[in-house]
């Protein structure tokens, strides 16, 4: 597969026309992973670099799972190219500025990706739409238990599998979720939120991780501690903790219609008037309109097979995507028309919403 | 308060009180504004305490030219970059690694997934490494009977390696 075939072919993330999940959009999970004997990436010669990753890209194609995907080194692929792959969540911003010796693996579904000296030498991947730890964790246990048939992890009896950064030793997991919270943010207990997670030992995350904004009031919580605790254990507590975020925000939807209806359906109505008129908008703005109409879905004012489309709008009107489309690089001034011009387009089909269905 | 706490970090007045509860364990950290402000501490998105209690339990006075023998990093690159050279540095470095662990993580002992399969290659390695080693010192010292029954063992295990790898 190249790389424009798998741009242009539907991800996991944009095209799940089963995207019933009210508050959960994704379920992600990474494993860090290091060849035994080997300088971590962070640390390794240039010439060591290329050929950890020809020796990790070559075992990583090889597999079953990545039949028909896409393999390539970062340095083929142009700016555009890499920044579409961070808005669909299958690489990080850290690998686009790797400046030789890195490589990506993509399965065929874009549900699969390992990113080749990163941080690490390996770090697998495996992302799902909607809440879904259990599917995802056997996914990429396999997946790993695959790769180890073919490569020596650096691996340590007490300590685990040894990773670059001491932060991820033991089980090398990260696992996540990508959560949709506008009543928790529209009713300002967000703060409180992020709070207490972070006293239960995790951590909170705009939409494109560390150090990125929430627009959208889309917020990524994921585990922190990495050793101590077998890798069920970890998923079993940050789905405790998820699932306790989603009665949250469940509880302010519902407070929020009871106490001040109006103000709620003025956000939704305007959100919509301003997706089918406007001619300027900017991403972050985009991202809190389509905010507020997935949030119009959820409580019934709009049909429930909208919410794959604005689900996949949330990444289509990143600026990658919008360039792309495009087909050109533009200006942030040129981009802004050429967004509100596609949310045009998609609302002009949407059904206006009806309030009096708001479930209450 | 009479007892004013000084910042982790640089030592000022702490005005930024952290609690963060791992595993029913309780981890504080104290920092003062400016150190809050550049540790991100205010922003509640991007915040981690393992990262910062990670560079704060590194002390700056103990940081001797010790190099991993097996990749030449130093204590005073982990300190730079947060990150270690290679898997070796883990043993090398593990005095002062020991203590980082405790407050980073609900643990000090891995007990999650191992690597079945690469854990029997190197048992596997190791075993013919020192059958050999053993048939080469037999032939030397004449004990033919005893290099026989290496190079039996040799075999056998040469035979399971292929069939375990096959299976």
């Amino acid at each position: 597969m190249k790389i424009n075939e798998l741009i242009e072919s539907h991800s996991e993330l944009t095209d799940t026309a089963a995207s019933k999940s009210a508050v959960v959009l994704m379920t992600r999970i990474r494993l860090a992973r290091n060849l035994a004997q080997q300088p971590f990436p962070g640390w390794a010669k240039e010439a060591q670099k290329r050929e950890i990753r020809d020796q990790c890209m070559q075992a990583v194609a090889a597999l079953p799972q990545m039949k028909r995907g896409l393999a390539i080194p970062v340095e083929n692929l142009d700016e555009l190219q890499k920044q579409i792959l961070v808005e669909r969540h299958l690489i990080s911003r850290e690998l686009c500025h790797a400046k030789s010796g890195a490589g990506i693996v993509i399965s065929k579904d874009q549900s699969c990706v390992v990113m080749v000296n990163e941080e690490d030498h390996l770090r697998i991947q495996v992302l799902r739409a909607g809440f879904q730890f259990k599917k995802v964790w056997a996914t990429i246990n396999a997946l790993d238990t695959d790769l180890e048939e073919h490569l020596d992890y650096a691996f340590s009896p007490r300590l685990g599998y040894l990773s670059a950064c001491p932060t991820n030793l033991g089980t090398g997991i990260r696992a996540s979720a990508m959560m949709h919270l506008p009543a928790l943010v529209i009713s300002s207990q967000m703060e409180k939120v992020v709070r207490a997670v972070n006293q239960l030992g995790m951590a909170v995350r705009g939409l494109f991780g560390e150090g990125s904004d929430a627009s959208g009031s889309i917020f990524q919580i994921s585990n922190q501690t990495t050793l101590g605790e077998s890798e069920e254990e970890i998923i079993k507590h940050l789905h405790g903790v998820l699932t306790t975020i989603v009665e949250q925000e469940q509880n302010a939807r519902q407070k929020l219609l009871e106490t001040d209806p109006n103000k709620l359906f003025d956000k939704i109505g305007r959100a919509f008037g301003i997706l089918q008129n406007g001619y300027l908008l900017n991403s972050g703005e985009a991202m809190n309109l389509l905010s507020l109409i997935r949030l119009g879905i959820d409580l019934g004012i709009f049909a429930d097979a909208q919410r794959a489309v604005i689900d996949r709008l949330f990444i289509e009107c990143q600026p990658g995507h919008v360039q792309h489309a495009a087909k050109g690089a533009f200006e942030p001034g040129q981009r802004d028309v050429l967004r509100a011009e596609r949310l045009r387009v998609e609302f002009a089909k949407v059904t206006p919403p009806d309030f009096s269905n708001a479930a209450r | 308060m009479a007892n004013s706490l000084k910042c982790d970090l640089c030592s000022k007045p702490a005005t930024v009180h952290l609690t963060q509860i791992v595993n029913s364990k309780i981890h504080k950290v104290d920092l003062c504004e400016a150190c809050a402000q550049a540790k991100g501490v205010t922003d509640p998105n991007g915040f981690s305490l393992a990262d910062l209690l990670l560079k704060a339990s590194l002390n700056p006075e103990t940081g001797s030219d010790a190099r991993c023998e097996s990749c030449g990093f130093t204590q005073q690159d982990f300190k730079k970059t947060g990150r270690f050279g290679c898997p070796a540095c883990y043993d090398h470095f593990s005095a002062m690694l020991e203590p980082m662990l405790e407050t980073m993580h609900k643990g000090n002992k891995h007990t999650g997934k191992v690597p079945q399969r690469a854990l029997e290659r190197k048992s596997l390695y190791e075993k013919l490494t020192q059958l050999e080693t053993e048939l080469e010192q037999a032939i030397k010292a004449e004990r033919y009977e005893d290099a026989a029954r290496c190079r039996d063992e040799i075999h056998r295990v040469r035979q399971s390696g292929v069939r375990s790898s096959k299976a």
